[in-house]
Order: C-alpha cells, then sequence, then structure tokens
C-alpha cells in the first residue's frame, strides 16, 4: 500500500481522472504554475497543459459560474476556490445556481461541478482565511457536501465527487495537508453519504469532522487511559449525511460528543445532536455534548487563536462531562 | 473544428413576414399573460417585455442549431423564440406539469434544454458567468457552437457581469452577450445606475468587440447578431452585442410606473413599437395584418386553455428533482 499525504491524495484523484476522462478540468486561481496556495496541483500544469489547468483571474463568481456552465454542458469541471473565505464571493453562483438548476427546470439539466475549498485555522491567518464555513452550505438543498480528514478518505471521496451528477461543496483542511497516510494501490471510489468509523468503543461516540477527527483520536486514547472508551465517527460526507450510522454508534455507547472546528453555535454539530436527541432519545445517558470554536471571528495573535478553536482536551472534556453525568 | 452553416446574411420579404408573425405572437401572448395575471389565474412574479420583441426574434432567427442561450427575469420572448411551444410555455405559468419546466420553474426560470435553452435567471447577470462556461465547454470541444447571454443594462452594474466578460475575453471562447438595454433597471433610470452615457463603452475594458444596434428594427438585430455569432464561431472571440430597445410596459406586470413619464411612454409605444415600425416597412394590408393577429391570437387562447386543462403536480412532487 503506498503511502501520500493528503494534499498528494487530492492531486492524485485530480490526475488520475484527468488522465481517464478528457471531460475532467480543473479551475482556479494560481493552480498552474504555482501549483495552488497549498501546493495541492503542483505539477499538473505541466502534465495536462494549459487548456485543463486553468489559472483565473481572481474572480471567484465567474470562475464558479463558469464551471457551472461547462458542467451543464456535460463537463467534469473541479474548481478551487482558494481560500474557504472566498466562498463568500462564489455563493451566488453556488446556491442560488449550482444548487438549483435541476431543480428549477424540472430535472432537465444536471450540475457535476466540484468546488474545492480549504480552510481552518492554526496557522494565524487571521479572520479572513481559516474560516469553517460548512454549516452556509449544507443547509442548501441541491449541493452535497463533503471534509474529508485522511489521505485515503480525501483520494476516494474527491473521485466519487467528481463523478457524481450533482454539485459538491468539498471542502479540505490546511493543517491536514502534510498528514500522510496508506492509501489503496487503486482508487477506490468511496461513496458520498457513508460515515467511517475510525475507532471502536463502548462508552461515548465523539462525531467529529476535519482537524477534528485527528483531535478527537488523541482524545480517546487519552480518555482509555481513563478506563473510558470512546468510539471516534467521521460522517466524511455532511450532505447527505449517514444518519443511521450516527445514530447505530450512538445507541451502542449511550453517550455523544460532537466535534468540529466551526464556530459551535448554530453549527453543523447543532444539526448531529438534534438527529441523535430525535432517533436515538431513549439511548441516551447524557446530554449531548458539543464542541467548537467560540463565538468570535478568528484572531491573530497565536495566542488568541489557540483559545478560540478547539483542541483535544477541549474533546476530552466533553466526554468527561456525558460519562461523569449521574444517570 | 466542424463547418456549421451560418445563418444567411439577410431575411427575404416573406421570412421577414414570418419575423413579423412571430413578434406579432409573443405580444399578444404577454398581453394575454397580463389579461390573466389581473384576472388573479397567475402565480408568482411575471415580467412582460413587451416592445422588445425584436430583440429576442432577430436574435434567436440567427442563431445555429447547437447554440445555447441564457435568458433573464423578463424571458417569455426568448423562450418562444428559441422554440419553446407556446402550449408549454404558458402550462409553465400556470403551474402545470406540461410545462417547459414542468411546474418547478415558473416565469422567472423558464428551461427548455431540449430546445437550446439553459433557463432564464432570477438574479440580474446570474447566468452570464455560466454561459462563459458553456462557450468554454465548446471551446475545449473543438464543437462550432456559441453561447449567447441576455441580459439588461441594469445588470452592467453586478459584479458577474465583469467578471464573466472579462474571463470570456480573456479565453476568447465563443460567447455573445446581448445587452437588451431598455434604459431602466427595475424603475431606476440609466442615468441613477450607470456613470457612463453609453454601455457599449462597458466592452472597452474588456477590449471585446463591440456591435451596437437599434433593437426596434428586428432585420437590424437579425443581421447584427449574426454577424456577432460569425465572429465568435470563427474562434475570433466573445462579442458584445448592445441592442437599443424600449420597454413599453413597466418591471413587472401590475407596477403603475410612477417614476415614468407618461407622454414620454405614449411616445415610444407610437413611435417606436417594433412590429408596427416592421409592418409599416413590409407594407402589410390591414387585411393581411388582421389575418395574421387573427391566427397567432388563435394560438395564443389555445395556449391557455392547454394550460388550464394541464396537469397541476402533487405538492409531493417538491420533494423530487433536488438531487440527480
Amino acid at each position: 500500500m503506498p503511502e501520500l499525504s493528503y494534499r498528494e491524495a487530492v492531486r492524485d484523484a485530480l490526475s488520475q481522472a484527468m488522465r481517464q476522462d478528457e471531460d475532467v478540468f480543473i479551475m482556479g486561481e494560481d493552480i498552474a504554475e504555482m501549483g495552488g496556495s497549498m501546493g495541492v496541483t503542483h505539477g499538473m500544469l505541466e502534465e495536462f497543459g494549459p487548456e485543463r489547468v486553468r489559472n483565473t483571474p481572481i474572480s471567484e463568481m465567474a470562475l464558479a459560474g463558469a464551471a457551472i456552465g461547462a458542467a451543464v454542458q456535460g463537463m467534469r469541471p473541479v474548481a478551487e476556490i482558494m481560500y474557504e473565505d472566498f466562498m463568500t464571493l462564489a455563493a451566488e453562483q453556488i446556491v442560488n445556481q449550482a444548487a438549483k438548476h435541476r431543480y428549477m427546470s424540472g430535472g432537465q439539466v444536471s450540475v457535476p461541478v466540484v468546488f474545492r475549498t480549504q480552510g481552518g485555522a492554526g496557522w494565524s491567518p487571521g479572520a479572513q482565511h481559516a474560516q469553517q464555513l460548512e454549516a452556509w452550505f449544507v443547509h442548501v438543498p441541491g449541493l452535497k457536501v463533503v471534509f474529508a480528514s485522511t489521505p485515503e478518505d480525501v483520494r476516494g471521496l474527491l473521485w466519487s465527487s467528481i463523478y457524481d451528477d450533482n454539485p459538491v461543496v468539498f471542502f479540505e483542511h490546511r493543517t491536514l495537508y502534510g498528514i500522510k497516510g496508506n492509501v489503496p494501490e487503486e482508487i477506490e471510489p468511496i461513496p458520498l453519504g457513508k460515515a467511517r468509523v475510525h475507532r471502536e468503543g463502548e462508552d461515548v461516540t465523539v462525531i467529529a469532522t476535519g482537524r477534528l477527527v485527528h483531535e478527537s483520536l488523541k482524545a480517546a486514547e487519552e480518555a482509555e487511559k481513563e478506563g473510558i472508551s470512546v468510539e471516534v465517527v467521521d460522517p466524511r460526507t455532511l450532505q447527505p449525511l449517514d444518519e443511521e450510522a450516527l445514530v447505530a454508534s450512538v445507541k451502542k455507547t449511550n453517550r455523544a460528543v460532537v466535534a468540529h472546528e466551526a464556530v459551535t453555535r448554530m453549527g453543523f454539530g447543532a444539526e448531529v445532536a438534534s438527529v441523535l436527541q430525535y432517533q436515538a432519545f431513549d439511548w441516551l445517558d447524557a446530554p449531548i455534548e458539543r464542541v467548537g470554536a467560540k463565538f468570535t471571528p478568528l484572531p491573530f495573535a497565536p495566542a488568541m487563536e489557540q483559545f478560540v478553536i478547539p483542541h483535544v482536551d477541549d474533546v476530552l472534556q466533553a466526554i468527561y462531562r456525558t460519562v461523569n453525568r449521574k444517570n | 473544428m466542424a463547418k456549421v452553416e451560418e445563418k444567411k446574411a439577410s431575411l427575404r420579404k416573406d421570412e421577414l413576414k414570418d419575423v413579423l408573425r412571430e413578434m406579432l405572437l409573443i405580444r399578444r401572448f404577454e398581453e394575454k399573460v397580463e389579461e390573466r395575471f389581473r384576472a388573479g389565474e397567475l402565480p408568482g412574479f411575471l415580467h412582460v417585455a413587451i416592445g422588445q420583441e425584436a430583440c429576442a426574434v432577430g436574435v434567436c432567427r440567427a442563431l445555429g442549431d447547437g447554440d445555447v442561450i441564457a435568458s433573464t427575469h423578463r424571458a417569455h420572448g426568448h423562450t418562444l423564440a428559441k422554440g419553446t411551444h407556446p402550449n408549454e410555455l404558458m402550462a409553465e405559468l400556470y403551474g402545470k406539469t406540461e410545462g417547459c419546466s414542468h411546474g418547478y420553474g415558473g416565469s422567472m426560470h423558464l428551461y427548455d434544454v431540449q430546445h437550446g435553452n439553459l433557463g432564464a435567471n432570477a438574479v440580474v447577470g446570474g447566468g452570464l458567468p455560466q454561459i462563459t462556461g458553456a462557450a468554454l465547454a465548446f471551446q475545449l470541444r473543438g464543437e462550432p457552437r456559441v453561447a449567447v447571454a441576455f441580459f439588461g443594462d441594469g445588470a452592467t452594474s453586478i459584479g458577474t457581469f465583469h467578471e464573466a466578460l472579462n474571463l470570456a475575453q480573456l479565453w476568447k471562447v465563443p460567447a455573445v452577450f446581448v445587452l437588451e438595454d431598455n434604459k431602466w433597471a427595475e424603475s431606476t433610470p440609466e442615468s441613477q445606475h450607470s456613470p457612463i452615457r453609453d454601455l457599449s463603452d462597458r466592452a472597452k475594458a474588456f477590449g471585446m468587440k463591440s456591435v451596437k444596434v437599434d433593437g426596434q428594427d428586428v432585420e437590424a438585430v437579425y443581421k447584427t447578431a449574426r454577424q456577432a455569432l460569425e465572429h465568435a464561431r470563427s474562434g475570433k472571440g466573445p462579442v458584445f452585442m448592445h441592442v437599443d430597445c424600449v420597454r413599453l410596459h413597466g418591471h413587472y406586470i401590475g407596477d403603475p410606473q410612477v417614476y415614468r413619464n407618461k407622454d414620454e411612454a405614449r411616445e415610444l409605444a407610437e413611435t417606436r413599437d417594433p412590429i408596427t415600425l416592421l409592418r409599416t416597412k413590409l407594407e402589410v394590408s390591414d387585411e393581411e395584418f388582421e389575418e395574421m393577429d387573427a391566427e397567432v391570437t388563435e394560438i395564443v387562447e389555445a395556449s391557455v386553455e392547454f394550460a388550464k386543462n394541464g396537469t397541476d403536480p402533487a405538492p409531493e412532487d417538491a420533494l423530487k428533482n433536488v438531487y440527480a
């Protein structure tokens, strides 16, 4: 089994799709010679040429819209939105156009486009280069939303996203690009809407996304030392959500923590908590705990940034609160 | 690149009579829409393009097979001119499953992909980047097709317009951007929404070829559109087609137009109606015109009957078509 970084895994999915399929091409700001702001598309210009690795002007609306227009004509474009924060600029085209063409046309149109973007705190980029905005997009019917946390998942999920006939918003976490992991020799498509159990446990389920999957796995190890058995589940696809897998896990452990880096309030975790309390109400032995960022824009000074975003210890404390509660 | 035959440079007199008939059909169709809306039969927000028929018909006549359009909230004329049957359009306005968007779209979201209509857009300027993208797909595949966006003068102030034209020119994609300059952004006159008096100047900012035409003269619109399409199709890049036209009615049906000088509107109706202009040019007799009118009126009446007898979607059909 080869080992790839998360960054290489994204590149591998893009490259393999482009090798086998003329309809797949990529476009975005600084993705050609520079290889993207995070180096994800590095080297792809040399292999595929400027027709299929298309540098765009700083025009998020136009590049998102052009990808949609090409997708409606049957191509499978992957548009890179350089920073997740800039998804707000592309939002008109993604939310009002891509998500609704099929519906408004009564099923005449498919929009097989992927919007890749990346975000995440940890490097002190400040308030406009590190937000986690997945909750904005999971709220829009017509979009699928993916947030992968490992090299294997990011490769298999990106592949499935490229070949899905719906618009997919594909979130990557900046601090994960360097992590390495084994991947299958051949790409194994991972179906959208299937959660992954990273670690089995008996006492508490932690449902985590992105960077918080890794923080939660560390928290689980810590908890184990205290004799608490933690199950860690990554939904991987946020829309559609694998409710069945999440509910099954919580029915087994009777306790749940939902963890993401995005602001806790009104976050994706609120919907997960709602699903769990409704479908597993009689199984729950404690209120569902939520872990996320504090309700502030992201600050610049590293000490403040670290204070605002969640870490291993926040997950661990949430685990303790669920198990220490008297039944 | 496969060869596509451009439409011929000009139209014969009998063809122009057919153009007159088509414009009259659109006029009578929209007058009927106004009447049925006021009678309380039509839900939704409705915008008619009465006075602008020459642009829709002139441009769409010049399109080749395989060319596509994206329209605006003022879409009935474009939709009919691009080939959608009046029955299917009227059924859509009544929210019936037989409608061109099967009841999911309505007047502001008219689609007919089979006829190359990629959809009307209720977000001003919303379709423009996608026309750049459709044209990009044609370019990448070496298909001799052109993508055409309709939009109004109000759209020239929105970001999608500038981004889409910039990108289209940068990549020399086969697109034509048709500005229907009726001098009004809803109720706001051009003097209040644009700092420049000639919107053709917008194209200069992108180095884009620009052509201007009197939008009340359907023959001129056709000829200009044909040249623009030929330019785009030959790989020379996109064209900005500035169509100077007249909106004879309000922004929406029921708009009291308190912002507009009534005398001016009346004068425009008397002197700049594209149907009257063509009728005079072709020296169509009263008798012939009345015959033509009766014929299109019958088609329009039949479309209302068709629509009223159409199928109401089941409420739960609302859950379909969210995902492919």
